[in-house]
């Protein structure tokens, strides 16, 4: 018998949050709030889904309701994934070893 | 681009965003791990445009609505002050939640784009794995919405709660499985409605009870599941890169939590719950008018400082308020100058959201290597000749460790009192958000500095 490909997707899953788990814990605790703004950024990967959303079916600047939720849902997420980036990066500049006594 | 090229593309992305979190594990390379996310997100998007291959007139509107979205969240980046990124977090996360459930509607509109069968005939087990991505994202979107706004001091701080409100919420959750089954059952679009306003309602009602000062544990909670919701859509697009995003920000937000909740010694249903902070007030009712306090100003606190020879500074989120930051780092610089030795101790849950106080720090310019967590540093104070806390009050309170009677006995608090001296500055004596008085403010070390943070903090630079 075949195995559903669902098993698999679902062994992904599981074992994403075990590296996530290991992942995190290592992530030292003063740049807990990077973590949170990268990870912020990464889940919206989800725009991966609203592109397909947004091209669905459309050839003639028809657009059914379907497309345009995922029109909005690009907007949505791109605000995520441009704003959550940059503020990391904007963030992580900051953390910077002082010289000492200049 | 073929359906296998693209899943092993979007394995790539997965395991870039992997790389990314992984190198939070230290300052030196947490910028190259960004970038790995940065990449990571850049195949994900371009192997979706290649794989739809549907270059007609609707790729110029999705490429500016792209850019729309991109624009703002550039100007939002770069102007957003670094006291604000907790509201900022919580915006970003109901952004998350807002369009998982836009995917989600659009795939139930419109299944045949997806490959999920056709309208009114959308495959099971798409079916049930859309409605967790849409529940999800609707409790992250409007839960996320409702920090924001508390978070903003838009929407009162305090807890909001009403009767029978945990027996409302439970019965509410289960209506959630019991639409999911109807909706499985006759694919009538009514339940998939109905499924989300009652996903709505949830989020909301879930963080209005919870008050301000729990909300490290409300961002984190958020963000584990925006990641759950990712997921969930992951599940529903056969996207290896959701997936495993999905996993990743989903474990990394309960770790967060988990951490947070230790951090005040409650447990993960307790802050959920909710209402701390509105009952406690009767054990704060113990005569305080009658204890005598020790009260100083800018110059006081600038003689003892220049004596001493160690100084710890314990920030808390009354510094974020006064964006004292700055100042702070001034009065440090100068200490310095005097041949001080000057530390940094951060509580696990001081400011809004993890890792708040160290941003800010790190803003001001403080090197990393002179800010500790407190397991680190709270041996030291027995040795230093100064404590100077500045806007943190319950992470201090010796009460959580010899007053079984206390609300917030047995969380870990740093030993400030073990220090020659304690300088507190505080705007005036009242308790803070658990609502418990604080013992310290009233030992025979302790000197009271009633201002403004970053005034007093500049004022005691002037004395130095």
């Amino acid at each position: 018998m075949e195995i559903d490909p669902f098993i698999f997707r679902l062994s992904i899953f599981i074992l994403s949050i075990f590296i996530g788990y290991y992942v995190v814990w290592s992530v030292t605790p003063s740049l807990h709030t990077p973590l949170m703004s990268v990870t912020n950024a990464i889940s919206s990967v989800i725009i991966v889904g609203a592109i397909i959303a947004g091209l669905a079916g459309n050839s003639d600047n028809e657009f059914t309701i379907s497309n345009i939720l995922g029109l909005l849902a690009i907007s949505l997420a791109a605000v995520n994934i441009f704003g959550g980036f940059l503020v990391t990066q904007r963030m992580l500049q900051m953390y910077k070893k002082k010289k000492k006594d200049k | 681009m073929s359906a296998n090229l693209s899943a092993i593309f979007y394995l790539i992305s997965g395991v870039l965003f992997i790389l990314a979190l992984r190198g939070l594990s230290s300052p030196e390379t947490s910028r190259q791990g960004n970038f790995f996310g940065i990449l990571g997100m850049t195949i994900a998007i371009t192997v979706t445009f290649l794989s739809v291959g549907n270059f007609s007139s609707g790729l110029i509107y999705v490429l500016i609505f792209l850019l729309i979205g991109g624009l703002v969240g550039a100007f939002i980046a770069y102007k957003i002050p670094m006291t604000a990124m907790p509201e900022l977090v919580a915006g970003f996360h109901s952004l998350v939640g807002l369009s998982a459930v836009l995917v989600a509607v659009s795939a139930f509109l419109n299944p045949e784009a997806f490959n999920l069968g056709s309208p009114g005939s959308i495959k099971l087990a798409s079916l049930i794995e859309m409605s967790i991505g849409a529940a999800i994202g609707a409790i992250t979107f409007s839960g996320s919405i409702i920090a924001f706004l508390k978070l903003q001091g838009i929407m009162s701080g305090s807890p909001i709660t009403f009767k029978g409100q945990h027996l409302f919420n439970a019965l509410l959750l289960i209506s959630i499985v019991a639409l999911t089954y109807l909706l499985c059952s006759t694919q009538s679009s009514n339940f998939f409605w109905i499924l989300l306003v009652v996903s709505f309602l949830i989020g909301f009602l879930l963080i209005i009870p919870i008050g301000g000062a729990d909300m490290p544990v409300v961002i984190s909670m958020l963000n584990s599941y925006s990641g759950w919701a990712a997921a969930g859509i992951g599940f529903t697009l056969e996207n290896s890169a959701l997936i495993i995003t999905g996993a990743l920000v989903g474990s990394s937000g309960a770790i967060l939590s988990y951490i947070m909740c230790k951090g005040m010694n409650r447990s993960f249903f307790n802050v959920i719950l909710g209402g701390f902070g509105a009952s406690e007030q009767s054990a704060s009712s113990r005569d305080k008018e009658h204890r005598p306090i020790k009260s100083g100003n800018a110059e006081d606190a600038a003689f003892l400082m220049k004596n001493a020879s160690s100084v710890i500074i314990v920030p808390g989120y009354g510094m974020a308020v006064a964006q004292a930051q700055h100042a702070l780092r001034e009065m440090v610089d100068t200490l310095k100058k005097n041949d001080i030795k000057v530390t940094y101790a951060i509580h696990p849950v001081a400011g809004r959201m993890p890792g708040h106080m160290n941003v800010l720090l790190a803003e001001a310019n403080v090197s990393y290597d002179e800010v500790f967590e407190l397991e680190e540093i709270n041996n030291d104070f027995a040795n230093a000749d100064v404590a100077f806390v500045i806007g943190a009050n319950d992470v201090t309170n010796p009460a959580a460790k010899n007053d079984p009677q206390s609300p917030i006995y047995g969380m870990p608090v740093l030993d400030v009192e073990k220090c020659k001296s304690v300088l507190f500055v505080k705007r005036s004596l009242s308790p803070g958000y658990a609502g418990i008085d604080n013992d310290l403010f009233y030992k025979e070390n302790t000197l009271m500095l009633f201002a403004d943070a970053k005034k007093m903090t500049e004022d005691i630079t002037k004395n130095l």
